[in-house]
């Protein structure tokens, strides 16, 4: 039996090695957030004046509802390729296998994100590349793949995914977006890290909370 | 099986008694409050009702622990049972709360930290139905709500935490009078004696809907034995 670290190392190594081959998280995740940026446009047509106002929100739209697409693949391909049974014979604890599919979906996550930030930045006219906001970034994303793994999981052995991730996924995940949206404006505007403090600490209790009790329930989810 | 029957037939008789006394309560014998006027009354339905919601995501709790832990179908009838009537609870607290808050505050909804996790928090539990609905049945399905269960319930602080700093940093004035002060001793009674109906209805409710439960995981069972035969 393998160390922690290895096995997650191996399990983000096989998942990075497929999306490579398929391409198919990062390319939807991609394509429907840029629809949604430019849907937005449309939607609320916004002017100078409106575009500081409505950018942080329309981020964390298109960041999230993107982040539930990608989820949604997250145990697709295991699932159909029959590796989950593989995953489950091997002798590594249920967390290791968690801890790897969780740091994937971050990993995935973040490389969109990473694109589509430089478009949004284009379409609405900030300057994104802030500390303030890209540790938002990262901490939003990492609490979307804490709980959206999990969830995943159950989502992938129901009948129509598609619809059974986001309904568990969006309610649960509400304390990030609200705390992800203030903060976002609050950097975007130029704001000072005291404002924003309060809402990295609610993210980061959100965090660690969806991390330890998905690593917890995620035994209970895998046993076939 | 008796005795279950006799505590079923019991409660049902004390709450049906019981509902028509706080009717004839509620709409005649309480006087009719200063500020909100008639429409006040709503408030002996809406307040039980809430917490009867609230008591019934406490037992989803209990059950999805219990079903974690011991494995034992019971403690997921207990959980499931509870989340339809904590759907059916919820549900009615919004529409009671909708209804009052016209009148009161004049507008049909506020985002206020209250009514936002009340509503934030039925989803949770609509997701939990349509999850038990999707899954796959018996045991999977039970530990997939279970995890939810739990999830859920962990969730609602945060939630509520989140949107009170999010109301503060948006402040919104709040339209019409506050219900706020002491409450009149005789409607202080009246919504004790209504939040007691309330949780004896729950209790009926709860205990026919795990019996109903079981009979049709019994039906599930059978239904399993003889599919061959057919």
């Amino acid at each position: 039996m393998t160390g922690f670290w290895p096995t997650v190392a191996a399990v983000v190594w096989k998942d990075i090695q497929a999306e490579l081959r398929t391409k198919d998280i990062v390319i939807s995740v991609l394509a429907f957030a840029l629809l949604s940026l430019i849907i937005f446009n449309f939607a609320l047509r916004p002017s100078p004046q409106l575009t500081p106002v409505v950018a942080p929100g329309v981020l964390w739209v298109a960041f999230t509802f993107a982040g539930v697409l990608g989820l949604t693949r997250t145990f697709v391909l295991e699932k159909e390729q029959g590796n989950l049974i593989g995953l489950l014979l091997t002798p590594t604890s249920r967390e290791a296998l968690y801890v790897g599919k969780m740091l994937g979906s971050l990993f995935f996550m973040l490389v969109a994100e990473a694109v589509l930030l430089p478009v949004f930045a284009v379409l609405f006219n900030i300057s994104p590349f802030q500390p303030g906001l890209l540790l938002i970034i990262l901490m939003a994303t990492l609490g979307f793949a804490a709980i959206g793994t999990l969830f995943s999981a159950m989502a992938v052995n129901t009948r129509s995914r598609e619809i059974v991730l986001p309904m568990l996924f969006l309610p649960i995940v509400v304390p990030i977006i609200i705390g992800a949206v203030v903060a976002s404006g609050t950097a975007l505007d130029g704001g000072p890290w005291s404002d924003m403090v309060r809402w990295f600490q609610l993210i980061a209790v959100f965090d660690v909370l969806a991390l330890v009790f998905s690593a917890f329930a995620f035994e209970h989810v895998l046993q076939e | 099986m008796a005795t279950s029957m006799i505590i079923k037939k019991g409660l049902f008789v004390i709450t049906g008694a019981m509902m028509l006394v706080i009717l004839y309560l509620i709409f005649i014998w309480v006087p009719t409050e200063k500020n909100l006027g008639v429409s006040q009354r709503i408030f002996y339905f809406h307040v039980p009702i809430a917490w009867v919601g609230f008591l019934a995501f406490s037992f989803v709790l209990v059950g999805s622990v219990g079903y974690l832990w011991k494995r034992t179908s019971g403690w997921d009838r207990l959980a499931y049972s509870a989340a339809e009537l904590g759907v059916l609870f919820t549900t009615l607290m919004l529409i009671t709360g909708i209804l009052w808050a016209k009148p009161v505050w004049g507008v049909w909804w506020t985002w206020d930290p209250r009514l936002t996790t009340s509503l934030i928090l039925w989803l949770i539990y609509v997701a939990y139905l349509m999850l038990r609905a999707y899954s796959p049945k018996g045991d999977q399905g039970a530990r997939y709500a279970a995890v939810l269960g739990i999830a859920g319930f962990i969730d609602v602080p945060l939630v509520y935490m989140s949107i009170v700093w999010w109301r503060t940093v948006h402040p919104q004035a709040l339209i019409g009078p506050a219900a706020t002060g002491e409450l009149d001793p005789s409607m202080r009674l009246l919504l004790m004696i209504s939040t007691l109906t309330f949780t004896l209805l729950f209790a009926y409710l709860l205990v026919d809907r795990v019996s109903l439960r079981r009979n049709e995981e019994e039906v599930e069972v059978l239904r399993g034995l003889i599919e061959p035969l057919r």
